[in-house]
């Protein structure tokens, strides 16, 4: 697939795959923004400003931004996470200058007072939606004590308090500050016209401001083996998770860690799968490697019973201690590149995905990395690379939190929250 | 460009569907055998559900870790689900490895072992599927709205109770694969890089000797729907409505179609402008269209804090009854310019496919073609939407609500 890159004077930069068999474009808009770029008096204020975002400019107002998208059939939407904020839009391609017209005006918000009040009752409504699910709430929690003072363990939603005391003026002082033009990268993939796309994007944003902006910890970090008991009476089921480190987005050894992480705890055909769900002891078992910028993490994640809880931490603990010390084989390698393979051909078929996922290799490590290089790049982990990355990284020091009705675990007294 | 749909109707009643995506590498299939929860025994409910759990446990010269991992090494992901009247067989990989994924199924669908031993552990997820709808309100109300609105057996959870669960034995679980598992009724449809004419000559091999069995259909039961609270100690109420609407055979369908899509298309639409943008009530606020085939249906939900359920409520309720009143073009444009996307963009997709290839066929036992769904898109006019708003207007409402507090529909 023809890949292209181009950067404005400002510093924003511009990738694109064309693949005209497609019959649609996906365009993002990937700010280098999240919740672990939140001073604590911000916390929440990167996802509340996603939101804000669809509020209106200066030429459109909120209801505008809504009908506009919606006249030319738009599949669009946005999500914040810990370090990313995006924007996108699956577009037919004969409405890719209508569509970029509208992304790139919200990226410029008017953030007016009145919308910025409204909104906020929206988002307050959304964390107490996810306090009602305690697999997310216990997410959330987790990821703090695992973190501890780094700022990847912010939340993204923040609380009903920080969101409630966040003002207009906070929110536009983050804005200028994050959302400087060389602080966004914007992604196109599908059938689309690559000379013409950059000049839609020039005619749109050359105008944007330049900022010194950076990241401060961008630092591995690595949770202490602990066991944290969170106890909240009205939760139904027992949730445990079980935290370590990983290498960061831009290490070769992510695809070891990737590959691991699958043949460990895949919702089928695992370690963690055999060991806990085929018997029927957990209701899921789940493994997964999860990239960020200058970190890594590993996470694992088990529901079930609150009675089981206790010995599925200790069958999902004998599971990791196994694999630290004896790896995995060369069959169970093969099924997981199989798996992997399968999955990366799937997710490239549409242009949302390919948009995606250059982006996601382009922010972290500067490389276009097209699908074939990717698979090959799966292809070529070995089972050395896999005990490397082990040594590395162990995964039988974890990080354990566990989340329900119990009152202690493992002799460990519960924090009600 | 001419799509490329295929269709064969084998001796025995099985029909095979296929759709040629050539600029694809991948290929998805789906089997829908008409073996859902609406025809799980009395007292055995939850039947067809261990069913699906048990199915996969060893089948052919497979046991249960041979054929995990014969699946694995061909890069299939995989997913059986249990709906009110057919069970549904979804896989998908590389489409060169599709033959052999085919070859594993016909294993799954006709020679499972069913083994005893597995049942106690199916049996204990099966118990934990149900714990787990407690902690999540949003799916728990539109389960207990299904139960009350649909008459039987459509409205059958397929959950079961734990106490049905329990004493389930392994004999009730192969007598509905003995009884409800068979080629008439069943739909196998495939989308992606594919030859038609091996795949026939495939599926015709591996399916060809399956013995056709009884046909009855879950036939709905005389019925009055029923409104109800259920009290749960939440942060939000959870509010789930449905009240009746057309099936999809009927020419009034896509004006059914497009009016929830005016209510709740994009984001521009009434039910996110006025519940959402305008008043700030609720983060999640929807209407969708329902159909079996013995009827069609609203259905709509909103989640937001106690003390402004009632408000959410009553504008949603407004906004619904409203909607008779008046059209715009704009809106119908912008209803159209949505279904005509997400049209194009559904050929992007091989999991779509398959499932849109044997859902026409399941409904209306033929596959639309673009053109034929574009012109009905393009002849949509406000008035014909109207007409059919008179012909069938917002009543007999059943609410379901989940939370600290019960509310009331204000006529």
């Amino acid at each position: 697939m023809p890949f292209h890159s181009h950067t404005l004077p400002n510093g924003l930069q511009l990738i694109g795959e064309t693949s005209p068999a497609a019959r649609s474009v996906a365009v993002g808009f990937f700010v280098r923004t999240g919740s672990r770029d939140e001073t604590p008096a911000e916390s929440g204020v990167s996802h509340f400003l996603e939101h804000m975002m669809f509020k209106g400019t200066e030429r459109r107002s909120a209801e505008d931004v809504n009908l506009d998208f919606d006249r030319i059939g738009a599949n669009y939407n946005a999500y914040t996470s810990e370090e990313n904020t995006v924007y996108y839009a699956a577009l037919l391609p004969e409405y890719l200058s209508q569509g970029v017209d509208i992304l790139a005006d919200i990226l410029r918000p008017s953030l007016r007072a009145d919308d910025f009040d409204m909104e906020k009752k929206v988002i307050l409504e959304e964390i107490e939606m996810y306090e009602d699910q305690p697999g997310s709430v216990a997410w959330d929690r987790a990821r703090r004590l695992y973190y501890a003072n780094h700022p990847l363990g912010n939340s993204v939603l923040g609380t009903k308090e920080s969101v409630g005391a966040l003002t207009p003026e906070q929110m536009r002082g983050y804005f200028t500050r994050r959302y400087a033009a060389n602080n966004i990268v914007v992604s196109v993939a599908g059938n689309f016209d690559w000379p013409r796309f950059v000049e839609l994007i020039a005619a749109k944003c050359a105008h944007w401001n330049t900022d010194t902006v950076g990241r401060s910890q961008r630092t591995e970090w690595r949770g202490e083996p602990a066991l944290h008991v969170l106890t909240r009476e009205k939760v139904q089921q027992e949730y445990a998770m079980m935290m370590c480190g990983g290498p960061p987005a831009h290490s070769r050894l992510r695809y070891a860690a990737d590959a691991l992480a699958l043949a460990v705890g895949d919702d089928g055909g695992s370690r963690l799968y055999w060991a806990l769900v085929d018997p029927g002891h957990a209701d899921s078992a789940d493994c997964s490697y999860v990239e960020n910028d200058g970190n890594g993490a590993v996470y694992v994640s088990l529901s079930g019973e609150p009675e089981a809880t206790e010995d599925n931490i200790a069958r999902a603990q004998q599971v990791l201690a196994e694999v630290q010390a004896g790896g995995i084989t060369a069959e169970e390698l093969h099924q997981a590149k199989s798996k992997i393979l399968s999955r990366v051909v799937r997710g490239s078929e549409r242009p949302m995905g390919r948009m995606q996922a250059i982006a996601a290799a382009w922010t972290y490590t500067g490389e276009y990395r097209d699908v074939d290089t990717e698979l090959a790049n799966f292809e070529a982990v070995t089972l050395a690379d896999v005990r490397a990355y082990l040594d590395a990284y162990p995964i039988d020091k974890q990080t354990v939190v566990a989340f329900g009705k119990l009152k202690e675990v493992c002799g460990v007294t519960g924090t009600p929250v | 460009m001419g799509q490329q749909v295929y269709q064969h109707t084998f001796a025995n009643g099985l029909v095979l569907l296929a759709e040629r995506m050539d600029h694809v590498r991948s290929a998805a299939f789906n089997f829908l055998v008409p073996a859902g929860c609406a025809f799980d025994p009395a007292g055995h409910g939850g039947a067809a559900s261990v069913l699906a759990g048990l199915i996969t446990r060893g089948a052919g010269a497979r046991g249960s870790r041979e054929l995990s991992l014969a699946l694995d090494n061909l890069g299939v992901d995989s997913d059986e689900s249990v709906g009110a009247v057919n069970m549904r067989f979804w896989g998908s990989t590389l489409a060169r490895n599709v033959p052999a994924a085919l070859d594993i199924y016909a294993d799954i669908l006709l020679r499972p072992h069913l083994p005893e031993e597995e049942l106690e552990p199916v049996v204990a997820l099966a118990i934990q599927d149900i714990q787990s709808l407690e902690d999540a309100p949003q799916s728990k109300v539109m389960v207990e709205l299904r139960k009350r609105y649909y008459p039987p057996p459509m409205n059958k959870d397929r959950r079961g109770t734990v106490a049905e669960l329990e004493a389930l034995t392994i004999g009730a679980v192969r007598a509905v694969h003995a009884s409800r598992f068979r080629p008439n009724g069943t739909i196998l449809s495939v989308a992606g890089n594919v030859e038609w004419e091996p795949l026939k000559e495939q599926v015709g091999r591996l399916f060809g000797d399956w013995k056709p069995g009884a046909t009855d259909d879950a036939t709905p039961q005389p019925h009055v729907p029923q409104s109800a609270h259920i009290h749960k100690d939440t942060s939000q109420t959870q509010i789930a409505l449905a009240y009746p609407s057309v099936t999809i055979t009927d020419p009034d369908f896509y004006h059914a179609r497009a009016a929830v899509s005016v209510l709740s298309g994009g984001m521009s639409s009434r039910l996110f402008t006025e519940v959402r943008e305008k008043r700030g009530l609720c983060y999640s606020v929807y209407a969708t269209h329902e159909s079996l085939k013995t009827q069609g249906s609203v259905l709509a939900y909103a989640g937001t804090r106690a003390e402004r359920a009632q408000e959410t409520l009553d504008v949603t309720l407004n906004e619904l009854r409203r909607l008779k009143d008046g059209i715009s073009d704009d809106e119908l444009d912008r209803v159209k310019a949505g279904l005509k996307s997400s049209l194009i963009m559904q050929e992007e997709s091989t999991s779509a496919r398959a499932g849109a290839i044997a859902t026409d066929w399941y409904y209306l036992n033929r596959v639309r073609s673009f053109d034929e769904i574009q012109a009905i898109i393009d002849g949509l006019t406000p008035a014909k939407i109207l007409a059919h708003l008179e012909r069938h207007p917002v009543k007999n409402v059943t609410l379901v609500t989940l939370g600290p507090k019960p509310l009331e529909v204000k006529e």
